[in-house]
């Protein structure tokens, strides 16, 4: 092959190769850590509430000197296999990690997060008996916190104040699901794009299932009996599903089955649906003039119910200290300045006061702005996360902790193939008979292993 | 006859289109705010912003863009200059169990990255190298040195046997011989194989973002961050990848006719 017409070109292209190298070793040095002080590492999940924080960051810096933080933001689900990876094997990049009420009691009886009590005990003035009990028990171990929650949340249900007038229909404050289930088929417009409900169909354990795991509940279902039995075929988890997703499938939204709490909000906010059915700080976005056609047209009220008297899950984000944190004493100033009560102040006034991290500390909703600017939502989100516990939301008793969730490792892989089968339901692909028993196998299996092993 | 022209034409138009769409919606998004960026119907005329690109900045993208500049660079100098000699070995002057040697190479390949990581991430550990540029420097070099080795292998056989005995002798030694002779026929395959080194270990995602944190994290993972399960995140995403997909770009346009033809070379037999 003749090499004349690229001979210019040889030259260049090793010369440019140089080029980037030398600016990239240089850009590399300078983004290096400064030298001495200490630097601390924090995973967090990349949730607007968390950039708030963030942005925030320059203050802690300002007020402890010495102490740099650097941020690492990932997707929820990375974000939770990072974590997982780093801090099982004590891996030490992070010192301080964001964590949930799924893992902090499994981690703190594996022995990986620092006991955090001793650390507030204390401190003065971080008043911990402010945190709202439920939220403070879920994120406890034999009486002793190990992580702090930084946002708090429950669900709720949401509906068109004025669809629902125009349909003169009166919304209950404590609705059942088969009254929702009346006006989602009566408000179900699809000529105007309008959809009955919508709901989460989008497979994932934290996706779809954790909705429906708070309609299961309430319908008198369990994932497991006290002995560790399936119970996905039992006639109420049954009843549950197929209300679910005859639900979804003759009123919800379009695209049901892939639709996961971005979709519907995003549905919503643009106004093609009459009622919502999801996480409280879906209020924050509907509210938001920015990213929402239908600004002060919602009213809120509790997640609907069945057999139990309150039905809505409990989820929160907190944070935690790993046990190979380096910086301990550092690692924990910066939690404290994260979910005290003064951060909450400096939110609502730099950024606004539907911005700030709710459903956590009491004192939050004796904020006059805050109970202002919230007022069509701070209530019922309040009333939701009290009563989130399992004694209110379940009719019979489990062998798990969680609502919306089975609180055991295998979860996050078992929850997410019956969220697959849940989803082929509402896709039409399955009968929900067949979803079910193929999800009970499934179920079978874990159920098995801890009936060997307890 | 003409007919099968015009439809040709119109089905090439067509994949093109195909290709090039999701690039320039990326583009377009990036101009958007937030609130236009996803929307039912989709929104085609819209006030440009450069919002975006700022929160970007502000972000801190350029130690990302760094740490990606630094193990793209030195990952593709390290492939070339253990590949070079290996597909010289395999080709040219072939050593004793080649056909084993390509198979082994090949076979590396064929472990799905993810059954690795574990131990890898185990092993990053113990010798200090997680969160650290060096541990993806090796990684990806040897991620890619197979295809690299194989692909320069088929570049070197197309040299013309003839050319390297008369090198010979005129008296040329190895050394010689490579440089003045062999290096000059392959160097478009070489610039081929060295630009698909960069693409890969650019754009890689898997291992970086399990082995990195705040030092070394790459492009790819400060792009994964703009990903949020609440609230809206498309147009500044969109900005992102923009961004990070520019120096990519620029490298493979300046390098285009050399791809060009090395790909085909090795082909054409």
């Amino acid at each position: 092959m003749p090499d004349a017409p690229g001979g210019r070109r040889r030259r260049r292209l090793p010369l440019l190769l140089l080029a980037v190298l030398l600016l990239a070793s240089g850009c590399a040095g300078a983004g290096a850590l400064g030298a001495g002080g200490k630097t601390l590492v924090i995973a967090i999940v990349a949730n607007p509430q968390m950039n708030d924080a963030i942005a925030l960051s320059d203050r802690f810096e300002r007020a402890h000197p010495g102490v740099n933080l650097r941020f690492v933001s990932l997707p929820e689900n990375q974000a939770r296999a990072k974590i997982t990876a780093s801090t099982a094997t004590q891996g030490g990049e992070f010192d301080v990690v964001m964590i949930s009420n799924y893992e902090t009691p499994q981690w703190a009886e594996n022995g990986w997060l620092e006991n955090l009590q001793p650390y507030i005990d204390s401190s003065p003035g971080y008043d911990a008996g402010d945190f709202i009990p439920s939220i403070r028990d879920s994120l406890s171990y034999q009486g002793d916190m190990y992580s702090v929650p930084f946002y708090g949340e429950s669900s709720f249900l949401a509906y068109r104040k004025d669809l629902f007038a125009k349909a003169g229909l009166t919304m209950p404050a404590n609705p059942t699901w088969r009254q929702i289930a009346e006006f989602a088929a009566k408000l179900d417009d699809k000529r105007a794009g309008i959809a009955g409900i919508c709901l989460r169909g989008k497979p994932g354990w934290g996706e779809s299932l954790a909705p429906f795991t708070t309609v299961v509940n309430t319908f008198g279902g369990r994932w497991f009996d006290r002995n560790w039995n399936a119970q996905l075929t039992s006639p109420e988890f049954r009843a549950a599903a197929e209300f679910y997703v005859n639900l979804l499938r003759e009123h919800g939204e379009p695209g049901a089955a892939s639709a996961g709490f971005s979709e519907c909000g995003t549905r919503y906010a643009q106004g093609q649906a009459a009622m919502w059915y999801d996480a409280t700080v879906m209020a924050g976005t509907n509210e938001d003039p920015s990213s929402s056609r239908i600004v002060g047209k919602s009213g809120y009220v509790a997640a609907p119910v069945n057999k139990t008297d309150s039905s809505g899950w409990l989820y929160t984000w907190s944070l935690a200290m790993p046990k190979a944190t380096e910086h301990k004493q550092a690692a924990w100033e910066f939690m404290r300045w994260m979910t005290g009560k003064d951060f909450v102040r400096t939110v609502g006034e730099e950024f606004g006061w539907n911005r700030v991290p709710p459903g956590c500390r009491r004192s939050t909703y004796e904020i006059p702005e805050y109970l202002e600017a919230a007022k069509a939502y701070a209530r019922p989100t309040l009333n939701g996360i009290e009563n989130a516990d399992q004694d209110s939301t379940m009719t019979e008793p489990v062998p798990y902790p969680g609502i919306q969730f089975v609180g055991i490792p295998e979860f996050q892989d078992l929850g997410t193939r019956v969220s697959q089968q849940l989803s082929a339901a509402i896709a039409g692909q399955k009968t929900v008979d067949e979803a079910l028993r193929q999800s009970q196998e499934y179920a079978e299996t874990v159920g098995q292993a801890y009936r060997e092993t307890r | 006859m003409r007919l099968g022209r015009v439809s040709l034409t119109a089905f090439t138009w067509l994949v093109a289109i195909l290709f090039v769409f999701p690039l320039v919606w990326m583009v377009l998004t990036a101009f958007k705010q937030e609130a236009d960026a996803y929307t039912d119907p989709p929104k085609l005329f819209f006030s440009p912003t450069l919002e975006q690109f700022a929160g970007v900045f502000e972000r801190g993208f350029l130690p990302y863009l760094a740490n990606s500049g630094f193990v793209t660079v030195l990952s593709t100098l390290a492939v070339l200059v253990l590949g070079i000699p290996a597909a010289y070995a395999l080709s040219i002057a072939p050593v004793k169990g080649t056909g084993n040697a390509l198979g082994f190479f090949l076979s590396t390949k064929m472990l799905p990255i993810v059954a690795a990581i574990i131990p890898l991430y185990v092993i990053s550990q113990n010798v200090q190298l997680l969160d650290n540029v060096w541990a993806l420097v090796i990684l990806y070099t040897a991620m890619n040195l197979p295809l690299a080795v194989w692909m320069m292998r088929s570049f070197f056989l197309e040299v013309p046997r003839e050319m390297i005995e008369a090198g010979r002798v005129d008296g040329a030694t190895l050394p010689t011989l490579l440089s003045r002779i062999i290096l000059p026929v392959v160097a478009p395959g070489i610039a081929a194989t060295a630009l698909i080194c960069v693409i890969f270990s650019w754009t890689e995602f898997f291992y970086a973002i399990n082995l990195t944190a705040a030092r070394a994290g790459t492009v790819p993972v400060f792009l994964s961050g703009f990903i949020t399960s609440e609230g809206l995140y498309w147009a500044q995403l969109s900005a992102a990848a923009l961004l990070a997909s520019l120096p990519v770009m620029i490298v493979g346009w300046i390098a285009q006719n050399h791809l060009v033809r090395g790909l085909s070379m090795g082909a054409v037999k």
